[in-house]
């Protein structure tokens, strides 16, 4: 792909990104935020963590489902800007849904299982924020920075699972998230069962050779 | 029962409201006229029609009421949907006209009661209320109607009264959330919700037929609706066809869709949490920093003597 190509898509991607931010600027100014503005915001800023979220996952399935390697390019700009409203869903529900009512805060911390969860997300979102940069890559080694980064699958199975425990009944969407969710770890399991097989595949193939090649020698 | 006289409402507060809102409700129906030319004039619901009724000024908390616009887009009424908007989305779906109210149970004198002929019944009052979503939010409403207690003794409870069951109308055509979706359905339909008789027959308990100085919009649930301001709202049934004195505590439709996170009493309690959320604080509609929900929302001077001597963590 082509320098220019590359800097179209990326801005093309950030643009995406701060599209519903900017919408929720928009509505705020204009008084469109409906009658409970606040929970608007949250709930909001909360759905587009989880859509940026899962599209940061679904780069890897489309180089493996049709060998498309460009997108894996993006990951990391998606990953931060999951990163990004995560930040802000929690600081709107911090700063203006409680308004620094630390005891409530901290109470629901530990009282609200949908809120425990979100917090031990976003808590396992913050080493691999940090370490996004090519310099703790390097840094890290190649392997052991990848082993890190598996952390965000957990995220995002803790990411739906806050969002199916504060649902109340009969609201489907968290269950459409999961399922998106579900596929996407799906493909790279059975990615890494086919890769195993055939690994296993070589191995027997290399080790019937070199029992034939000693037969012969003997 | 005592009755604490609240202090003086600014009346202009109101009639401020009745202005704004007639200018808007013939906006909303020139243009639902415009939208819904196919549908037959006489058929018309009576949404936007102003309803005359007496300002009761004991029934009239302090608070200024919730603008008439977040109370008509801002619902939790599923057989809708689930989502708050799809309420005023898909209300005109709902035929308030011709409408009827069967009442009967364990009563002398059961009947069916046409609507026109129960908004004539008796004296319309306009009550002031608070109203309290178990979601914790929360808005102030002038609510048009007269006491179910006035009905309820009309048809003469029997010896086995006990407890009121309100049934909402079930009409999949007319209310969509009760269509089997994709992923099942939400609630057991039809809506079913309960009151022991003496909170039935209590003075605050009102039989709803209009807000607002207008008749009922239909995603506020028209054309009839409980409104008992010391519970959260679901408890509150809305587009009533049917009530029922019975002698056993009825099932209630949230109870059996979610029996550990919604009891049948649930009246509003700062002290007992929802399973997933405090109920410690509450956001009025309209207002910024929540405020401290309080015992029985406010009411307690009224009916705490109901349940007293119960344990309310266990009757929740
Ligand atoms: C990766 C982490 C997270 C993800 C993916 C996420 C996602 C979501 C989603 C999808 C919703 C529902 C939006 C809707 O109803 O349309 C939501 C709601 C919410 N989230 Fe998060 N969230 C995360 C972390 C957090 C954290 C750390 C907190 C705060 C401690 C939090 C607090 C809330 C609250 C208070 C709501 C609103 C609940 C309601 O209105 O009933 N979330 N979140």
């Amino acid at each position: 792909m082509s320098q220019r190509t590359r800097f179209a898509l990326k801005t093309a991607v950030w643009e995406a990104c701060l599209l519903p931010l900017a919408l929720l600027v928009y509505r705020f100014q204009t008084d469109a935020l409906g009658a409970n503005p606040i929970e608007y915001v949250t709930r909001t800023l909360g759905d587009w963590t989880l859509r940026i979220l899962l599209a940061s996952l679904s780069m890897t399935p489309l180089r493996l489902l049709f060998g498309i390697s460009w997108p894996m390019s993006l990951r990391r700009l998606l990953g931060l800007f999951a990163f990004f409203y995560v930040c802000l869903h929690f600081s709107v529900w911090i700063v203006v849904d409680h308004f620094f009512d630390w005891e409530q805060l901290i109470a629901d911390v530990f009282k609200r299982p949908y809120i425990t969860v979100g917090v031990l997300a976003l808590t396992l979102l913050v080493p691999l924020a940090a370490t996004s940069t090519t310099r703790m890559v390097k840094w890290l080694g190649g392997a052991t920075w990848r082993r890190l980064h598996k952390l965000v699958y957990v995220a995002a199975v803790l990411g739906v699972l806050h969002y199916v425990w504060l649902a109340k009944k009969g609201v489907v969407d968290p269950f459409i998230y999961a399922g998106v969710l579900g596929v996407l770890l799906g493909i790279r399991l059975w990615d890494w069962a086919r890769r195993l097989a055939t690994r296993r595949w070589h191995h027997a193939e290399t080790e019937s050779v070199i029992r034939r090649l000693l037969a012969d020698g003997g | 029962m005592l009755i604490r006289h609240a202090p003086d409402i600014k009346s202009s507060e109101i009639t401020g409201f009745r202005l704004y809102l007639n200018r808007r409700s013939f906006l909303m129906g020139a243009a639902a006229l415009a939208l819904a030319p196919s549908r037959p004039a006489a058929a018309a619901p009576p949404t936007g029609q102003s309803l005359k009724a007496t300002r009761h000024e004991a029934f009239a908390v302090p608070d200024p009421p919730t603008k008439f616009e977040s109370v008509t887009t801002y619902n939790n009424f599923y057989e809708f949907g689930v989502n708050k908007d799809d309420p005023a989305r898909l209300a005109h779906l709902l035929k308030p006209r011709p409408w009827t109210v069967q009442v009967d149970g364990h009563v002398a004198r059961p009947k069916t009661y046409d609507i026109d002929e129960l908004i004539r019944l008796f004296p319309l009052e306009e009550r002031v209320y608070r109203l309290r979503c178990v979601e914790g939010w929360s808005m102030v409403i002038p609510w048009i109607g007269f006491p179910l207690a006035s009905l309820i003794k009309r048809v003469e409870p029997t010896g086995k009264a006990g407890f009121v069951e309100f049934t909402t109308l079930l009409d999949p055509e007319q209310f969509p959330g009760q269509r089997k979706g994709l992923f099942g359905f939400s609630l057991d339909w039809p809506y079913v919700e309960g009151l022991r008789l003496d909170e039935a027959l209590h003075p605050l308990t009102l039989l709803t037929v209009g807000m607002y100085g207008q008749v009922l919009p239909n995603q506020d649930g028209a054309p009839v609706r409980a409104v008992v301001p010391w519970k959260y709202g679901f408890k509150s049934a809305k587009s009533i066809v049917r009530i029922r004195v019975v002698s056993e505590q009825p099932k209630t439709a949230w109870e059996k869709a979610a029996p550990h996170e919604y009891g049948f009493y649930s009246n509003v309690n700062p002290t007992v949490d929802h399973p997933r959320w405090s109920q410690a604080t509450e956001r009025r509609i309209g207002e910024f920093r929540r405020r401290k929900t309080l015992m029985f929302n406010g009411y307690a001077d009224q009916v705490a003597s109901l349940y007293a001597g119960m344990d309310l963590r266990k009757y929740f």
